[in-house]
């Protein structure tokens, strides 16, 4: 049934577009590249669900357990017998999940863009950089083998570099894709030093392998777990490295620094890669490790908690009082991840434990469809009112009806209120977070009000609050936007109301078994209440105009401003690597490279510089000269060779 | 009278190739130092030539080396007129002392 050939044409198509409009296309047929990008995407999302639904309902499914398929593998280089890098696929549940999610967001964005960015210079280029992406991310998220992974996790991290600094003639989108790509790439240093770590004891690379060997009372489990650095074993270590590079994708606290101005990339890519696909490759890379964490190693599971919850909270805050509507999603985004991030590190391993693990993945996928589905609309008001800034918006409900409902309904879901989708994956992690551990519970919950307040707030400030005054100028006379960026909107919006519905319990859980998910009502009340408390809380302040918001943020004036400062982490970060860094560091090693290193160079340099400026009269250019030269070292040589040498 | 012997010969070509020697180095035009060089090489000719006949009368070494010297001399005369006609072209000279750009 399942076809390796298809499998394979899955990631194979985009990064088919991608060189094709590369090479050929972009000088030839730049017009019709995008039309090209979007139809091969569409035939590997065709093929991603036929896949999906083969893998779930039909193949895969071995008395009540799930099982993982390799169905290619091949050997790429091989180090020892046991160890080698491989090239494979790996089917289980999640990864079918994240196909299915990563061509679909993908696809919606391809048709989203045919609109949006038409015009656009750079067209070609653009779709050219999507299928790279897009090949990319299902790489990473079919890989069998734990290097392979991390192959393809620099792939997502050179392809959204690309695309936030698409527009490179502004500085600012320089700058953001430089920090982007530095501040992952920082991060990936620890998640390639736990690679190392763990292979290093495992004596593997291979995902099942490892997981395997690493939960199951072997030798190389037992010497990972006594080797100890630093009061933690290493596999310790090696797990809390891993979740770094993680934790670094996926924009968690104190790593988020670059999602916010990676804002500076176009909206539909926003949409794609820094809201629905990209920043969960840090989930998904816990989920995929989950096994050993949750088995082997609690203490590392702990930390992926505690900082998916204070990354939750702190984005929470943070957004409501961004006045840049793309930020404000950005640091929900942010939270939200936080969310998953938490449901992960709240879970444990198998049956009635393992929800949070459900719940996490459940979360994922809902919160790509709306959140793409957020981003898509923001862009729509953004190609509308030309500009990023709220104070720009207001009243929009009735220039763009189809922009309103669609992000109303994702602003629902993303708040919780039932039965938008999102509303039953926050249900789970609540529950999973009630029931291991309260004080992360009590994040969860205060989390999920500000969500409800920043979202609506945003919600109101665009489509109520003031008249929107129409500037006479030519741009205005388009409507809401063309077909191509309506369609995707109504498509994701249909999603976000009906996804709560999958049964994700009996699909994607953390053993491969079914979990049987209890609904409890009573338990749902408090967070609903607390969610329709923040949309009422914003539906006073922003509805209309009003005092209300100022006279609020002056009487918080000095929380307000560090929340509105992102509490001065960015000036955190330049500090200690401007002043501390670079002072300690930089200069000491460059005071050595100049003076010592380079004098040293420079001094053999000046010697042998000077001693050619004295013998150059030599070089005559005079050619008897040179001949008399010649002679007299003959005769001399004559000379020695007849009295001296004997 | 004494015969001819060997020193006469060497006397010769000794002669012949310190005569080459200085016209090379004092003669400016480079025709005439072209001229100097062939020189040279017919006084190396007359010494294979002498040793041969002399020290290895049933041998023919000598008179091998020298035909390949005429001929390489005729090579290298081809040469160093195409070099000179190039030079002049140039630098409207063929005066070596003119020609001196090569230099630091």
């Amino acid at each position: 049934m399942l076809s390796t050939s298809l499998i394979v044409l899955i990631p194979l198509l985009p990064v088919l577009s991608f060189i094709l409009i590369a090479l050929v296309g972009r000088r030839y047929f730049p017009s019709s590249c995008g039309i090209l990008g979007t139809i091969s995407l569409s035939v590997s999302f065709l093929l991603a669900v036929t896949v999906a639904y083969d893998y779930l309902f039909l193949v895969a499914k071995v008395g009540d357990t799930y099982q993982q398929i390799i169905p290619l593998k091949i050997n790429w280089l091989q180090f020892s017998p046991n160890v080698s890098i491989d090239m494979g696929i790996l089917l289980d549940p999640i990864s079918v999940m994240m196909i299915v999610i990563v061509t679909l967001i993908s696809l919606m964005v391809h048709f989203y863009s045919l609109g949006y960015m038409k015009g656009e210079e750079r067209y070609a280029t653009y779709y050219s950089f999507l299928g790279l992406f897009t090949f990319s991310m299902l790489g990473l998220v079919l890989s069998s083998n734990i290097f392979q992974m991390y192959i393809f996790w620099e792939l997502v991290g050179v392809s959204s570099y690309l695309l936030i600094g698409f527009y490179f003639d502004k500085p600012s989108a320089i700058a953001a894709a430089k920090k982007a790509f530095i501040v992952t790439r920082f991060a990936d240093l620890g998640f390639l030093v736990g690679i190392l770590v763990l292979s290093f004891y495992a004596g593997t690379l291979d995902f099942q392998n490892l997981i395997t060997k690493l939960t199951t009372p072997t030798d190389q489990l037992h010497s990972i777990v006594t080797t100890s650095f630093l009061g933690c074993s290493a596999l310790t270590w090696g797990l809390v490295l891993v979740f770094i590079g993680g934790a670094g994708k996926s924009a968690m606290f104190p790593l988020h620094i670059w999602l916010p101005d990676a804002m500076e990339g176009p909206t539909p890519v926003s949409a794609l890669i820094h809201a629905a696909t990209m920043v969960v490759a840090g989930v998904f890379l816990v989920a995929r490790l989950f096994p050993i964490y949750a088995i082997s190693c609690p203490p590392a599971l702990e930390v992926v908690a505690w900082v998916g919850a204070a990354s939750s909270i702190i984005a929470a805050i943070i957004a409501c009082t961004q006045t840049d509507i793309k930020r404000v999603l950005a640091y929900s985004t942010m939270s939200q991840i936080g969310y998953m991030m938490f449901s992960l590190g709240v879970s444990s391993y198998g049956g009635e434990n393992g929800l949070g693990y459900m719940a996490s993945m459940f979360h994922l996928f809902t919160h790509a469809m709306f959140k793409a589905l957020l981003f898509l609309g923001a862009g729509a008001v953004i190609h509308y009112v030309h500009s990023n800034e709220m104070k720009d918006m207001g009243g929009l409900r009735k220039l763009m009806p189809i922009t309103h409902i669609t992000f109303l309904v994702a602003c629902l879901a993303i708040s919780g209120i039932p039965p938008f989708s999102g509303f039953f994956s926050k249900e789970e992690i609540l529950h999973a977070a009630y029931h291991s551990n309260k004080a992360i519970f009590g994040i969860a919950i205060l989390t999920a009000a500000i969500t409800a307040f920043y979202m609506f707030r945003l919600y109101f400030n665009i489509f109520w609050n003031k008249e929107y005054h129409k500037h006479n100028n030519e741009h205005d006379a388009h409507g809401e936007g063309p077909g191509t960026m309506l369609i995707p909107l109504i498509i994701l919006g249909m999603i976000s109301v009906f996804a709560g519905f999958i049964p994700f319990g009996k699909l994607v859980t953390s053993d491969g078994k079914i979990l049987v998910t209890s609904f409890d009502m009573t338990f749902s009340i408090v967070p609903v209440l607390l969610a329709t408390l923040g949309i009422i809380i914003a539906w006073s302040f922003y509805k209309r105009e009003s005092l209300a918001p100022q006279r609020l943020t002056n009487s918080i004036s000095g929380f307000y401003k560090s929340a509105y400062n992102k509490f001065y982490i960015d000036e955190a970060y330049l500090f200690i690597t401007k002043k501390i860094i670079f002072n300690l560091i930089g200069r000491p090693a460059a005071w050595i490279d100049r003076n010592i290193v380079d004098a040293f160079m420079n001094l053999l340099a000046t010697i042998t510089g000077n001693i050619s400026f004295l013998i150059r009269k030599l070089q005559s250019g005079k050619l008897q000269l040179y001949t008399a030269y010649f002679f007299v070292g003959v005769i001399s040589f004559v000379l020695i060779f007849i009295y001296w040498w004997t | 009278m004494n015969d001819i012997g060997l020193f006469h010969f060497l006397f010769l070509s000794c002669a012949l190739f310190f005569i080459g020697i200085y016209g090379f180095l004092t003669r400016r035009n480079l025709i005439t130092m072209l001229m100097s060089v062939e020189l040279i090489l017919n006084s190396i000719n007359i010494n294979f030539v002498a040793f041969n006949k002399f020290l290895f009368p049933d041998k023919l070494d000598g008179l091998f080396f020298t035909l390949f010297i005429i001929t390489i001399a005729a090579a290298e005369a081809a040469v160093a007129i195409a070099i000179i006609i190039n030079l002049y072209r140039n630098y409207n000279t063929i005066d070596v002392e003119e020609v001196n750009s090569m230099k630091y």
